[in-house]
């Protein structure tokens, strides 16, 4: 085709793209922002605790160890760091899924923790507590990690399944992951009615989620996940953001879409199992983080996917360091803090999604 | 060179949509408007020749079997503009139509960026740019579409009632650019509408479909004629060709009444 019939004028088209332009840099610095503001909390979340230590002290043992106390070695690199970066890589994780698992089912409302994985995950880990049993040949903590991991992904696996049957809506698909997360909750309570008063204990500790098992190996393995999605994420990023468009719209654009929404559903399973697994059920962190990404730079992927993941490492990086503040001498489970924050975000977005917010 | 149908069949679920349809031609350079009663397949047909819904039989774009191309590879040369464009995506417009030519070729950011600044502008949407599609009125919305299309360069343009959510000013100016295009960049324009003064003032030749089946094709003057009316709508309408002017066609009443 010939390009005869566009007859614009230059100038014009030169402001354009120059407000385009704009709007990148915009995007950019606000990225940038949030990227300073997560690294700001990482350190934050490394000073504070018992024994609390100036922000300079901590930076100095991260960057030159051999300079500062033994102790303050052994606690920032062994004792805190892991925790503080446990709660980045998992906050950007269960974000990014978060993300995802709201532009490809198209509901606001989905994210691991409403879409039934973080209930199958407390599931697996019941199984270990409560019964000792496990369903990988492992032993010790990593009994409880391989339950949870499994059951999240047989759970994601279970929605990934379905989406493939022909004919099946999203929506069908977001109603399935609430059928997922009663019928988990269903067998945990029955789980929690047979259990020993000490197993019960473990099991609520476990099930209110928390940072303090965190070790250099599970951080690895967690980033490990996002080192693996986040390429496959941005290389999908046009036809991600395509699909907000609506399935006919994107396939219009050549997008194979079931196809699309079956990898990227996988690559979200990985992430959200892997996350639960290791520090059990943080609510919320996917759902509010891409809101707030949605809200500052907009749906372009190249945009939301970096920004729904600082914002999830954000959130919760800051509320380890509320876990440890908010009562002096007393460690909260984050899982009760995140879900403090996001109830009433998640109440306000119900009421949103009333006026069509999303079709 | 041209579209070509040949014994295209098509079924959603148990239910035969499309009748082996035939016979049907769009050429270079023309506005084709596909036309016919609700329910009669517009919509089907086009997206089966998009690829979006599965068919059986034969098509060819160009001398070339669309029915041996992946979905991937007809969007390169064809565009299916759906009904119902409306979106809560928070996109800008800019990036909207950026993302529709992303999807189709890999190039430098540059020259997807002047096309992508010359489709908006070309439709008037440049002072929209930076505003998000979930502000936009359905009219603007439905100019951002058709951004979206021309932004591609496709050889075969498909739009489906591009002109309903638009206001009459926006209707002609829509449709006189549509016209332009086709003439000017030799694009094959094809148009499912519902509005037959349009239809007649507009396209250079009609594809007539009812229940799924192939009626008629030709040119307007030809198809548009009461007889057809009341065979294709059940309608008695009055035509009118005025000499040097746009043809007229008045509807008088429905020949079936509802409840009778």
């Amino acid at each position: 085709m010939k390009a005869t019939t566009f007859s614009p004028s230059s100038a014009n088209s030169t402001t354009t793209v120059a407000r385009y332009h704009a709007r990148q840099r915009r995007q950019r610095w606000l990225i940038a922002a949030t990227a300073l503001a997560t690294l700001m909390s990482l350190l934050l979340d490394i000073a504070t605790g018992p024994g609390a230590y100036a922000l300079s002290d901590v930076t100095k043992a991260l960057l030159a160890p051999s300079e500062v106390s033994r102790v303050l070695q052994v606690v920032v690199w062994d004792i805190r760091l892991p925790v503080a970066l446990m709660a980045i890589v998992v906050g950007a994780s269960l974000a990014i899924a978060g993300a995802q698992m709201q532009t490809l089912l198209n509901n606001p409302l989905a994210d691991p923790f409403t879409l039934g994985i973080s209930s199958a995950a407390s599931f697996g880990a019941a199984l270990a507590i409560v019964l000792g049993f496990g369903v990988l040949p492992v032993a010790g903590t990593l009994l409880l990690t391989g339950n949870a991991f499994v059951l999240a992904m047989l759970a994601s696996l279970m929605i990934w399944g379905l989406s493939r049957l022909r004919g099946v809506s999203v929506q069908t698909m977001v109603l399935m992951g609430i059928a997922i997360m009663f019928f988990f909750n269903a067998l945990l309570g029955m789980l929690q009615y047979v259990a020993s008063a000490e197993s019960l204990q473990q099991l609520v500790f476990w099930s209110l989620g928390s940072l303090s098992k965190a070790s250099w190996g599970k951080v690895g393995l967690a980033g490990l996940a996002l080192v693996v999605t986040i390429p496959v994420f941005v290389r999908a990023r046009w036809r991600l953001t395509a699909l907000r468009l609506g399935d006919v719209q994107a396939q219009a654009m050549g997008i194979d879409v079931g196809r699309l929404r079956l990898r990227m559903l996988l690559c979200c399973a990985l992430l959200s199992a892997t996350a639960v697994a290791f520090v059990g059920t943080i609510g919320f962190v996917g759902l509010v983080g891409p809101h707030i990404a949605r809200l500052l730079v907009g749906e372009d992927q190249r945009a939301f996917l970096p920004m729904s993941a600082l914002t999830g490492a954000l959130i919760l990086s800051l509320t380890s360091i509320l876990s440890k503040t908010l009562i002096p001498g007393i460690l909260l489970p984050i899982g009760i803090l995140t879900a403090l924050i996001g109830l009433p975000f998640f109440v306000s977005l119900i009421l949103s999604s009333r006026k069509e917010i999303w079709r | 060179m041209s579209l070509i149908i040949d014994q295209l069949s098509c079924s959603l679920g148990k239910r035969r949509v499309l009748h082996d349809l035939a016979g049907m031609e769009a050429r270079p350079g023309e506005i084709t408007a596909l036309i016919g009663p609700n329910g009669a397949g517009k919509s089907t047909l086009l997206r089966a020749i998009a690829g979006i819904t599965m068919a059986s039989g034969h098509m060819t774009l160009d001398g070339l079997s669309l029915e041996t191309q992946s979905l991937g590879q007809r969007t390169r040369k064809l565009y299916y503009l759906p009904q119902d464009t409306s979106t809560q995506a928070a996109l800008s417009v800019f990036e909207a139509v950026l993302l529709a030519r992303r999807t189709q070729v890999v190039e430098p950011n540059r020259h997807a960026l002047a096309a992508v600044a010359q489709a908006l502008q070309s439709l008037e949407l440049d002072p929209l740019a930076e505003r998000e599609l979930a502000a936009l009125s359905g009219g603007q919305r439905q100019r951002v579409a058709i951004a979206q299309a021309i932004v591609r360069r496709p050889r075969l343009l498909m739009l489906d009632e591009p002109t309903s959510a638009l206001d009459l000013h926006h209707q002609l100016q829509v449709l006189d650019y549509l016209h332009r295009l086709a003439r000017q960049d030799d694009v094959i324009v094809v148009i499912a509408i519902h509005d037959l003064n349009l239809a007649a003032r507009f396209a250079d030749h009609l594809w007539v479909v009812k229940e799924g089946r192939h009626i008629v094709s030709g040119r307007p003057g030809d198809v548009l004629t009461p007889q057809r009316l009341r065979e294709i709508y059940a309608i008695e309408a009055d035509v009118e060709w005025p000499p040097g002017s746009s043809p007229r066609i008045t509807p008088r009443s429905a020949t079936r009444r509802l409840g009778s």
